[in-house]
């Protein structure tokens, strides 16, 4: 399909003049020292047609094979002739092509040199950025070919670059300042790295001075990439310790149950996902993809079934005696670090990205957001709407925070108390089961998966501030920032102990938190 | 007529069935253990082993913390989940010393520890400096956890943090203590602290005898604090100590303030923890970064919670019960250590409030009682 797309986009541009690739360039690329094959390639590609994309493509495949001085493709035991694409038998010896590294290094930039003049905008602009940075002048016709065909803006001032990229080392001394000027506009880590190079052994006075300038102006938009870059990953960081904190802000927040468990129970949820996971792929491969919607609500609901238990089981008695509770949910943490790895070994398992994950949204050259983070920060955001709207609205919230605030008047007015316990702690847990699943995504699945959680969470409660969901949600995002900002300037394990100590700084300033409860219920 | 306000007699410090009992523990430790190790042969029934001296000894430095915990936990209604640092802090005290007596005989035969060696390093950092001096680690061993103590508890107590929210930040200490003492360029070792330990006052450290005096030194301190923890909760000090736990509003409205009493308790209980660390590290020969973790600083609560808080002999009978069961298991069956751990976690906090001495003092009543 790819092939037939080349064989079009080829005709059009080259047209009649276009040669069809000949044997004896075959034997020239195939047979012989380096350099030459190399020359030979770059000769091929000038004149190109499918046929020459094809036999590259093979190349890079290691499926072109010589049988004494003819020279085939096989593939799948089925032989080809690289000239006429006719089938032939494949003879009994044959042997494999050797190409070094610089061998196919030169391939894979015919391959893209060959691709600049896909109809797919796509493979065209993959193809400019396979150039980047290691075009020649031997590319340059073609080059300037493709870049006065090329319809695509962005592509297009993408291809100049490249262009001016070759330009830069070319004799004209005119010429090389146009392509400093162009390179200037950049902001490619690459495009930096080829101006450097040039500033080494530049010998004119006048291009020297140009490129600093340039030099100067690329780092200042290489920054600006940076910036935003440390901006997201905090954004991010903020993201997951928001769905770690949220489902503590109940549990801790509203019902002032300390619970060391819930980092295990983010690694149910976690695990709950993993176990989705295969079984989508046993019974369901087709739709793998879509394993992660399933494992959602499986995850919520193991862990919320976890938390039920252990609510009625043991929490239960503890209400009011949150030192007793603290030592008794560590326990409980201990047992289930260990049931897991009973149940499911004590290596890591592996959770992988559904393909809609994979990637990430290019903003600019330096600049990239993954789409698994992205859709975290979407998730959170839905959470935190759900569980608001849950807490403020219904009536299950307002039970909760009717028991939460007055537990005896509560009682009076008809509430079940206990039941009411008992669903708000589900709750909390189960939003740590889906804080679990989202972390899946991004790290590693193991055992030991809500131990490194634990302190940050609880720090972001107490920070926010009790009974809060706008604190939890601050505290939240300004340690992810906080935290990636530092981590950029100290390094990540200072950065960490930097924001410890100013939590305990902060702490002796507002006990409270950010946002202190107002009136009676704030100091209860 | 005058009624003489009679105050409440001081409880003496032991009774005098206490200090019989005492007496013999003192014997055993000091006279009875190092005679069964050294003198009795060894295929006699009653020689101790030399794996159970260490083992004993390791037991006995987690005592003297599970009894510097219930101090600040029972007696003044603090939990700290934080007392690992402390912990390590004087192990590291002690450590830095223990590694410059290595001298030239580490792998790179260079007056340097080795791993300074390993990072390049030419000199010794500057907190290095006194610590080819013994007076000068034993007076560290007491001043370093100490005084973090005084300053992490003087913030801390003044901005009246107390009941969990105090338990978390002290989480929050340990770790991150934890994760800067895992760096290099701290100059404790990193990732595996200090280890391979030569020598100690000039004397070969791996030696019956150098055990067995480390041995009796920690059993010694053992006693000793166990003592000054008796005199100490009888005195005025500690009643108000007990007030402060039970109605801390109060205590502040009959005119005491309380951060004076909380800061003190909370240092000497630091204090305790350092000496316990400094005892603890030549006896197993290593000090790493994990001491600091968390994890360790919350086991050491429950110490003094399965063995009774508020009852000073009650954390070391706990130490020994749960370092015990800790020992036979980790071999046995390590599968089940942390279930055992787990549930021990909850089932003390649900069903023995008051540990096994609550216990055994409930049983004892009924049985006086019927």
């Amino acid at each position: 399909m790819i092939i037939r797309t080349f064989f079009i986009a080829l005709a059009l541009c080259w047209g009649p003049a276009a040669q069809a690739l000949t044997s004896a360039e075959v034997q020239a690329i195939v047979v012989g020292d380096t350099d030459a094959r190399i020359a030979a390639l770059g000769q091929a590609v000038a004149n190109a047609d499918d046929k020459t994309a094809l036999f590259i493509q093979a190349l890079v495949d290691d499926a072109v094979k010589v049988a004494g001085d003819k020279v085939l493709i096989v593939r799948d035991g089925k032989g080809t002739d690289p000239v006429t694409g006719a089938e032939v038998e494949v003879p009994a010896s044959v042997e494999d092509v050797i190409s070094n590294n610089r061998m196919r290094g030169e391939f894979d930039t015919a391959l893209a040199t060959l691709r600049l003049f896909s109809k797919n905008a796509k493979q065209r602009a993959e193809a400019v950025k396979t150039l980047q940075g290691d075009a020649d002048e031997s590319k340059l016709a073609i080059i300037e070919k493709a870049l006065a065909a090329e319809t695509v803006p962005a592509i297009k001032t993408q291809l100049a670059m490249v262009r001016a990229a070759v330009l830069l080392s070319s004799a004209d001394k005119a010429r090389r300042l146009t392509a400093t000027g162009i390179l200037a506009t950049s902001g490619n880590p690459e495009i930096k790295t080829v101006l450097l190079q040039r500033q080494k052994v530049e010998d004119d006075a006048e291009v020297k001075a140009a490129i600093a300038k340039a030099l100067m102006q690329v780092n200042a938009s290489l920054a600006w990439g940076d910036r935003i870059a440390a901006i997201f990953s905090g954004i991010s960081l903020g993201s997951i310790l928001l769905l770690v904190a949220l489902g503590l802000a109940i549990t801790y927040g509203l019902m002032g149950v300390i619970n060391m468990a819930h980092g295990e129970l983010m690694m149910i949820g976690a695990y709950a996902t993993y176990v989705v996971q295969g079984l989508f792929q046993k019974y369901l491969p087709g739709a793998f993809d879509w394993y992660l919607l399933a494992a959602v609500p499986v995850a919520f609901m193991a862990s919320a079934l976890m938390g039920a238990a252990l609510e009625r089981s043991v929490i239960r008695f503890l209400y009011g005696r949150p030192l007793e509770t603290l030592l008794a949910t560590w326990g409980i943490s201990l047992m289930l670090m260990q049931l897991v790895r009973s149940i499911f070994g004590a290596q890591n398992v592996g959770v992988e990205n559904p393909s809609w994950m994979s990637g990430g949204l290019e903003l600019m050259d330096n600049l990239q957001l993954p789409w698994n983070r992205i859709i975290i920060i979407g998730f959170a955001a839905a959470v935190l709407l759900g569980m608001a709207f849950l807490i403020g609205r219904t009536r299950l919230g307002l039970f909760v925070r009717g028991v939460t605030q007055n537990r005896p008047i509560a009682s009076c007015m008809g509430v079940n108390t206990a039941r009411i316990d008992t669903y708000a702690f589900a709750l909390g847990s189960g939003i740590a089961g889906l804080a679990g699943c989202a972390l899946s995504q991004v790290g590693n699945v193991g055992p030991d998966l809500g131990q490194g959680y634990i302190v940050d969470s609880f720090m972001v409660v107490v920070l926010g501030g009790v009974g809060q969901l706008a604190g939890t949600v601050y505290a939240a995002l300004g340690l992810g920032v906080l935290n990636k900002f530092l981590e950029g300037w100290a390094g990540a394990v200072l950065a960490k102990i930097a924001v410890l100590v100013l939590i305990i700084i902060f702490i002796q300033k507002r006990p409270q938190g950010i946002f202190a409860m107002k009136g009676r219920s704030a100091e209860a | 007529m005058t009624e003489a306000v009679s105050l409440p007699q001081r409880p003496a410090v032991l009774t005098r069935k206490g200090w019989s009992a005492f007496i013999v523990a003192l014997l055993v430790v000091c006279a009875l253990a190092p005679l069964l190790n050294l003198v009795v042969p060894q295929d006699s029934a009653f020689h101790l082993s030399d794996y159970a001296v260490g083992l004993l000894g390791k037991i006995m430095c987690y005592a003297i913390v599970a009894l510097a915990i219930d101090l600040i936990w029972g007696y003044t209604g603090i939990l700290s989940l934080g007392h690992g640092v402390f912990f390590a802090l004087g192990g590291y005290v002690m450590g830095m010393y223990l590694m410059r007596q290595i001298g030239r005989d580490g792998n790179y035969k260079s007056d340097l520890p080795d791993f300074m060696v390993f990072l390049d390093w030419k000199e010794l950092p500057w907190h290095w400096a006194l610590s080819d001096s013994f007076v000068a680690t034993l007076f560290l061993i007491v001043a370093v956890p100490g005084f973090v103590a005084f300053v992490f508890g003087y913030f801390a107590f003044r901005s009246r943090i107390k009941g969990v929210y105090f338990s978390i930040i002290t989480q929050a200490m340990t770790f991150a203590a934890m994760l800067l003492f895992f760096r290099n360029e701290t100059g404790f070792g990193g990732n595996n602290g200090f280890t391979d330990f030569k020598r100690i006052m000039g004397i070969t450290i791996a030696t019956p005898s150098m055990r067995m005096v480390l041995f009796v030194l920690t059993g010694l301190a053992l006693l000793g604090f166990y003592l000054f923890g008796r005199w100490l909760v009888a005195s005025k000090f500690g009643r108000v100590l007990q007030a402060i736990r039970d109605a801390e509003t109060r205590v502040m409205f009959s005119g005491y303030s309380p951060l004076p009493y909380k800061l003190t308790i909370w240092v000497i209980s630091a204090i305790m923890c350092g000496v316990a660390g400094a005892l603890y590290v030549p006896q197993v020969g290593i000090i790493n970064p994990s001491e600091m973790s968390p994890a360790n600083s919350i086991e050491m609560a429950i110490w003094a919670a399965v063995g009774g808080r508020a009852t000073l002999i009650g954390p070391i009978i706990g130490a020994f019960i749960v370092n015990g069961a800790k020992s036979w298991l980790t071999v046995s069956a390590p599968e089940y250590w942390l279930y055992f751990l787990g549930a021990l976690f909850i089932g003390v906090t649900l069903f023995l409030p008051n540990g096994v001495v609550g216990l055994v003092r409930k049983l004892r009543g009924k049985g006086e009682a019927s």
